[in-house]
């Protein structure tokens, strides 16, 4: 599996340590927050809310360096809309994947 | 150039506003997290460029532009590529980026800010003329609900009511509530079947089944009839 790393973020900041440490927090206060309303719209079956809550997700997989998965956030979003749950534990194992990523930071 | 920044996603913004600092000429003057708080401080703060998620919540982007009457220039940022031909249908949409956004193509985009001419002041979309000959030939038009674009046959539409800052269309099938004004969509309805006959109602003159003194029932929709709107109504009827 496609692993995240800093490289997005580092190319960015262009050496802005600071900046770094700024959106990792961000990325951090933000993600738990993010997944939990994901899995209550999944919970209860919410499948084009939980679209949007996937369409915003996507972008932190862009930001932790994930360019295949970020293609997998798409199509499980476009799946979501039409009620399609087949990309579902491939999209959580990386959600978990991050999660557990950006706290080790 | 005077900015701000329009993006639900904190993360989104922090990126945007770091991107921004990277370029002299460009001063971030606020950031919101939607665009009705956008919306009041554009009310009385003009800017230069504006940075614009399209997917929010309650509020897209595209929602914003069309409160918009004199917009600036507007650099769309968002995780989907699908908005793109509905993007540059705007003049005043400069350029899209889509996130993650890298240092380069935002500096290709401020180019571009920089390169571009001020568009005309009223907002013009060219997929929406405004009432014309082009237009009354027309037989539906296309309403945006929930990012997809719905076709509207006019003749299936019976009343249109202004409800605040949206439109409620009932049609024979269905209601739909759009962010919009009466005064907009009366521009792009066929005056050969709609007319304003109170400051918050249009309805379709074909679809009236009876009238009395200041009232029409339209449906199962009783409408109040202004005193100045009577008299044209009475005009469009074909009175025994």
């Amino acid at each position: 599996m496609e692993q995240p790393n800093l490289n997005y973020i580092k190319e960015l900041s262009g050496g802005d340590a600071y900046f770094e440490e700024k959106l990792i927090n961000v990325v951090k206060d933000e993600l738990p927050g993010e997944i939990l309303e994901y899995q209550t719209n999944i919970q209860n079956k919410n499948y084009k809310l939980a679209a949007e809550n996937v369409h915003k997700l996507k972008h932190k997989f862009g930001i932790v360096g994930l360019v295949k998965s970020y293609q997998v956030a798409i199509d499980y979003e476009d799946g979501l809309l039409e009620a399609n749950l087949d990309l579902k534990e491939e999209f959580e194992a990386i959600l978990q994947l991050i999660h557990s990523f950006i706290n080790e930071l | 150039m005077n900015c701000i920044i329009i993006d639900d996603e904190t993360a989104a913004r922090t990126i945007v506003s770091h991107l921004c600092s990277q370029v002299d000429s460009i001063n971030v003057l606020e950031e919101f997290s939607n665009a009705i708080q956008a919306m009041k401080f554009l009310n009385k703060n003009t800017v230069d460029l504006i940075f614009l998620d399209i997917h929010m919540p309650d509020f897209t982007g595209f929602d914003f532009i069309e409160t918009l009457k004199n917009p600036p220039k507007i650099v769309l940022t968002t995780s989907d590529k699908n908005f793109a031909i509905e993007a540059f249908e705007y003049d005043c949409i400069v350029d899209y980026l889509v996130k993650p956004i890298t240092l380069p193509r935002f500096l290709k985009a401020v180019q571009k800010v920089e390169n571009f001419s001020t568009p005309a002041p009223a907002i013009t979309k060219e997929i929406s003329p405004s009432k014309s000959s082009e237009t009354s030939t027309e037989k539906e038009m296309y309403i945006n609900i929930d990012r997809r674009l719905i076709k509207l046959e006019f003749d299936k539409i019976y009343l249109i009511e202004a409800k605040g800052d949206y439109i409620l269309i009932k049609t024979d099938e269905k209601n739909f509530t759009v962010h919009s004004t009466l005064k907009k969509i009366e521009e792009k309805l066929p005056d050969s079947l709609f007319l304003k006959v109170h400051r918050s109602y249009i309805i379709n003159i074909k679809k009236i089944i009876d009238i009395e003194d200041s009232s029409v029932l339209i449906a199962r929709d009783v409408v109040p009839i202004s005193r100045s709107n009577r008299p044209e109504l009475m005009k469009r009827l074909n009175l025994l």
